[in-house]
C-alpha cells in the first residue's frame, strides 16, 4: 500500500484543521447562548433586588435551554474526539454506518452554510470494512465539497451507500450542476492520492449526474 | 430616545435572549434569522445599529455587509463572530463594519457600541 505520506499528511492536516475550526466555531456559538442565559439570570436577580418578582416558570425554561446547549456541546465534543481518534490506527476495521454518520455530523455546518441539503441513505444491515477511516472521511469531504458545487439550483445531494459482492459503493447523486468545466478540476491529485491510500476508485458519471466511490471489502 | 436595533443571527435561542436583554435596557429591538430577511427589513425601516453574525447560512456576514452598506451607506453594522482570524476582522472594518466583537459578547460593551453607533446619526440629524 502506497501511503504517499507527504501529500496525504498535508491534506489530512488541512482536513483536520478545517473540521477543528468548524467545531470550535460551533462550541463558541453554544457558549454565547449559555453566556446570554447567565446574563439574563443576572438581570433577573438585579430586578429581584429591586422588589420585582421572578417567575419560576421562566427560570425553569432557562435551565432547560442551558441543559439543551450543554447536550449540544457534548455531542460536538464527542464527535471531535471520534475524529481525533480516527487516526490512531491508519488501517482498521470500522462500522461504515458509524463512520459515515460521524462524517455527516462533522460536515453538517458546512452544508448548512452553503444551503445544501444532504440526504443520507445507508444500507439496511450493518457493514464493517477494513479501511483508513481518517483518510476515508477526508476523501468523502472532498467528494461532498465537489458535489455541493455540482448540486445546481436544486441544492440537494443524495449520499447513497450500497453493498456489492466485493465492494462498497458510496454514491453522490442528483448532481444537476455537473459540468465539463467542473470535471476539469475533479478528481485532482488530492483525491487521487487519497484513493491510492484507500485502494479505492472513483468514477464520474456525467450522464447520471453522480460520482461514485468504490471501496474494496478487503484491502490488501 | 431609545436605540433602534436589528439583530441578525441564525441561532434562534441567541436572538431571543439577546433581544430580551436589550429590550430590558430600553432598546427597541427587531430580529432576523438570515441576512436575506434582514435586507428586507433594512429596506423598510431605519435602524441605529445592526448587530449581525458573521457566519450565517447562504449569505454570510461579509456578503451581507457589502450589500447592506450599498443599500444604506450610513448604516452602522457591528459584526459578531464566534471565531474569525484577525485579518478577516480587518477586512470587515475595511468593508465598512463599525466594529467586530467576539462571541460570547459582553452586553455592556455591545450597548456602548450601539450608543456610539447612534452618535453619528444624531450629529447628522443636527
Amino acid at each position: 500500500m502506497d501511503q504517499k505520506p507527504g501529500n496525504t499528511s498535508e491534506m489530512g492536516l488541512q482536513f483536520f484543521g478545517r473540521m477543528s475550526a468548524s467545531i470550535s466555531h460551533e462550541i463558541k456559538n453554544v457558549l454565547a447562548i449559555i453566556n446570554e442565559n447567565a446574563g439574563l439570570l443576572e438581570d433577573f436577580s438585579l430586578m429581584a433586588e429591586r422588589g420585582m418578582p421572578i417567575d419560576p416558570g421562566r427560570l425553569k425554561t432557562m435551565a432547560e435551554k442551558v441543559k439543551l446547549q450543554i447536550s449540544r456541546a457534548d455531542g460536538i465534543i464527542k464527535n471531535m474526539n471520534r475524529l481525533a481518534h480516527s487516526i490512531d490506527e491508519t488501517i482498521t476495521t470500522v462500522d461504515l454506518d458509524q463512520t459515515i454518520e460521524l462524517f455527516m455530523a462533522l460536515t453538517d455546518s458546512f452544508t448548512v452554510m452553503r444551503g445544501v441539503k444532504v440526504d443520507l441513505q445507508l444500507p439496511g444491515s450493518p457493514l464493517t470494512i477494513p479501511t483508513a477511516p481518517f483518510f476515508l472521511m477526508n476523501l468523502l469531504w472532498l467528494c461532498l465539497d465537489f458535489s455541493m458545487s455540482a448540486s445546481g439550483d436544486e441544492k440537494r445531494v443524495e449520499l447513497v451507500v450500497e453493498e456489492t459482492e466485493n465492494s462498497v459503493l458510496i454514491r453522490f447523486r442528483r448532481l444537476a450542476g455537473l459540468s465539463e468545466a467542473l470535471l476539469e478540476t475533479f478528481p485532482s491529485e488530492r483525491e487521487k492520492n487519497l484513493l491510492d491510500v484507500l485502494e479505492a476508485d472513483l468514477t464520474v458519471e456525467h450522464g447520471r449526474e453522480e460520482i461514485a466511490l468504490r471501496l474494496l471489502k478487503n484491502m490488501l | 430616545m431609545s436605540a433602534k436595533v436589528l439583530i441578525v443571527d441564525d441561532e434562534k435561542d441567541f436572538l431571543e435572549i439577546m433581544a430580551e436583554r436589550m429590550e430590558a435596557r430600553g432598546m427597541e429591538v427587531s430580529t432576523a434569522t438570515s441576512a436575506e430577511k434582514a435586507l428586507k427589513m433594512i429596506l423598510r425601516e431605519s435602524y441605529d445599529a445592526v448587530i449581525m453574525d458573521l457566519m450565517m447560512p447562504e449569505m454570510d456576514g461579509f456578503k451581507a455587509l457589502k450589500l447592506f452598506k450599498e443599500t444604506r451607506p450610513d448604516l452602522q453594522i457591528i459584526l459578531l463572530t464566534a471565531n474569525v482570524p484577525e485579518e478577516k476582522c480587518i477586512e470587515a472594518i475595511k468593508l465598512g463594519a463599525m466594529d467586530v466583537i467576539e462571541k460570547p459578547a459582553d452586553l455592556d460593551l455591545l450597548t456602548q457600541k450601539i450608543e456610539a453607533a447612534k452618535a453619528p446619526l444624531r450629529n447628522k440629524q443636527g
